[in-house]
């Protein structure tokens, strides 16, 4: 089957950076595709380069096999990191708004419903919170009935309840079918929505695959937290990569047990020792040497 | 998209309430200083004095000047106190009552004191001794009110047609408005198309409120036709309109945009006739000011209400102003970005 976005050696270039490398992907239909990396790595821009926002510096990108036809816009639904509304307009007349510029439309009951909107959809745009915002902007990206949506960081900005909330939305416009691809810089939305990942570093991919794959092929052990005072000795010493996050040490091993009987053997302190299983951030760590927050 | 922005113009209260009040404001101010009989064309100080208020009879001036149209009498208790008033221009000249030798004081550099001075030498001369013959203008006059009037209207346009427009797409593009427009099949023709329909359906139903509200207090002359008027004051409106749209072809800093609407607007504001007439300037600055499509707007207009000009009378204007409109839309279209 033709995979329904085709990425082909895309290189964006701003003066003297370059923004995105030469990336290349293809993504099936239906899964939620996941460009993964820390703030700067390249992700919107290359988003965006995808989207037609931006034009490309090379590369190419193919929409359901053929290069993007003008119904590419007609077709796909786009959820920027940073946009604003018109003001003194509400909610519901917004989406309206935006219906009239498609000619395949989802009924505004519809996303009202499915983006949880109902309570204020006769509130002006600039009285609603950025939570009620985000999924505002989902509900306008899923105006034009999209095949393919474009998600960057949809969560940026929100507590812990209204991610959790987001989170639930987007994987029910993935159960009706729909592909999305988004960006993201947290290793827990990647984990909880993403089928597949990229992570970018760069402006290059480093690596492709599932959460479970990922995590397999680059980190097959785990994660032993230690407080950094139980060590005495310099962490450089350790035989394991390690990093000091606020007074603690993550020490990854390849294997828990025998990376416990190693630090036993070396009369480190295991007291309130925590053990962890790997997840992305720890996959990146290793194949950058770099946490993705930093 | 039409209807969009209008929502938005209704429904941002403040912002609507002064598109309407600021116009009608400055008419009325207007109205009130030159309609009633209060305002004097000329202050003259007069010392001795016991009051700041002098009555004309009790002067003891030279008759002829003292009953002078158009002058208004300041007294003041000695010399130095007219003086400092004078050396700071706020009375125009200063004269001895009860002086024999007729002293008076005028600013040497003051064209208004001159004017005064001559009024003053020319109340010298007995009654009698003057040569000429008087032959007075027949029918109705033209109030400053009614000349000044299209002026405040087609500024009002101006500003609301560069700000409502430039402006408010300028910082559209700043804060993602339009980036989000450009991920849907709208294209920027259309973008354009309905914020200047919008702009010139506002400017003209403003216009119309203005107008109503200040006719009801003033009772403007319109010597032609008012459907003449509208046509010019909606190809005016659409003239200014699409130079707003130019300004914002492109650009993302809100300093920028307003920087570049000012560089516009007061050249616009002071060579277009809106306030005073541009007789004996010089010729390079009329010649400017035919460049300016508020210096057509506004001819045509008092053309039509003051003279009761045709729109055939007014086409030399009318064409300029189209030529604006469309030199200015076919660049801007050219040059339109929605996120650069």
């Amino acid at each position: 089957m033709v995979p329904i976005l085709e990425v082909r050696d895309l290189v964006k270039r701003y003066r003297t950076v370059n923004a995105v490398n030469g990336i290349s992907f293809s993504i099936p239909r239906g899964i939620c595709f996941g460009l993964l990396g820390p703030n700067g790595a390249g992700k919107t821009t290359a988003l965006e380069v995808i989207e037609d926002i931006i034009p490309p510096t090379s590369g190419e990108v193919l929409y359901d096999g053929a290069p993007k036809s003008p119904s590419f816009r007609e077709e796909v639904g786009i959820q920027f990191q940073h946009t604003s509304l018109l003001h003194f307009m509400t909610v519901r007349e917004t989406l309206a708004t935006f219906q009239k510029l498609y000619q395949k439309t989802e009924s505004i009951d519809f996303l009202i419903d499915i983006c949880r909107l109902r309570d204020i959809q006769g509130q002006m745009n600039n009285r609603i919170s950025g939570g009620q915002a985000q999924r505002m902007m989902l509900a306008l990206a899923l105006v034009n009935k999209p095949k393919l949506l474009f998600l960057d960081e949809p969560s940026t900005g929100l507590d812990p309840q209204a991610r959790r909330y987001l989170w639930d939305i987007i994987l029910e416009i993935r159960e009706k079918g729909k592909t999305i691809v988004l960006t993201t810089h947290s290793m827990d939305e990647a984990e909880y929505l993403c089928d597949d990942i990229a992570i970018m570093d760069h402006g290059r991919i480093i690596a492709r695959g599932s959460p479970a794959e990922l995590i397999r092929a680059h980190c097959s052990g785990g994660t032993i937290s230690l407080p950094r005072a139980n060590v005495t000795m310099n962490p450089a010493d350790l035989p394991f990569p390690y990093r000091e996050v606020n007074g603690w040490l993550d020490i990854t091993v390849d294997q828990v047990n025998t990376g416990i009987e190693k630090l036993l053997a070396m009369h480190v302190d295991l007291n309130d020792m925590k053990v962890h299983s790997p997840n992305l951030e720890d996959v990146f760590l290793r194949l950058t040497g770099r946490s993705l927050r930093e | 998209m039409f209807k969009a922005r209008n929502y938005e113009f209704f429904r941002d209260k403040a912002a609507f309430g002064w598109n309407f009040l600021f116009p009608f404001l400055i008419i009325a101010g207007f109205g009130i200083i030159f309609g009633g009989g209060g305002y004097s064309g000329f202050k003259v100080g007069v010392f001795p004095a016991g009051t700041e208020s002098p009555s004309r009879a009790d002067l003891k001036l030279p008759r002829k000047f003292a009953d002078t149209e158009h002058l208004e009498f300041i007294g003041f208790p000695t010399l130095e106190q007219g003086l400092e008033r004078l050396q700071h221009h706020k009375i125009d000249f200063l004269v001895r009552q009860d002086s024999p030798a007729g002293q008076y004081w005028v600013l040497e550099s003051s064209p208004r004191g001159y004017i005064v001075e001559r009024l003053y030498q020319a109340g010298l001369i007995p009654e009698g001794a003057f040569i000429g013959e008087k032959i007075a203008v027949e029918g109705d006059a033209i109030r400053y009110i009614d000349w000044l009037f299209p002026g405040i209207l087609a500024m009002n346009m101006m500003f609301s047609a560069l700000w409502g427009v430039g402006y408010i797409i300028v910082r559209y593009r700043k804060n993602g408005v339009l980036k989000r427009l450009k991920a849907t099949p709208l294209t920027a023709f259309e973008y354009m198309t309905a914020q200047a329909l919008s702009r010139i359906f506002l400017l003209l139903f403003t216009l119309a409120i203005v107008w109503v509200g200040s006719d009801l207090l003033f009772s403007f002359r319109v010597a032609g036709s008012y459907l003449d008027l509208f046509i010019v004051f909606f190809i005016g409106a659409m003239s200014l309109t699409s130079i707003g749209l130019l300004l914002a072809a492109r650009g993302t800093s809100e300093e920028f945009a307003s920087g570049a609407l000012n560089f516009i607007a007061w050249p616009m504001m002071f060579l277009s006739e809106v306030w005073f007439s541009l007789e004996g300037a010089p010729g390079w600055v009329k010649t400017l000011s035919q460049f300016l499509p508020l210096t057509h707007l506004l001819q045509a207009a008092r053309k039509i209400m003051n003279d009761g000009a045709t729109l055939l009378d007014v086409s030399g204007q009318c064409s300029a102003m189209l030529a604006t409109t469309l030199a200015c839309l076919v660049l801007g279209a050219l040059l339109f970005s929605w996120n650069e």
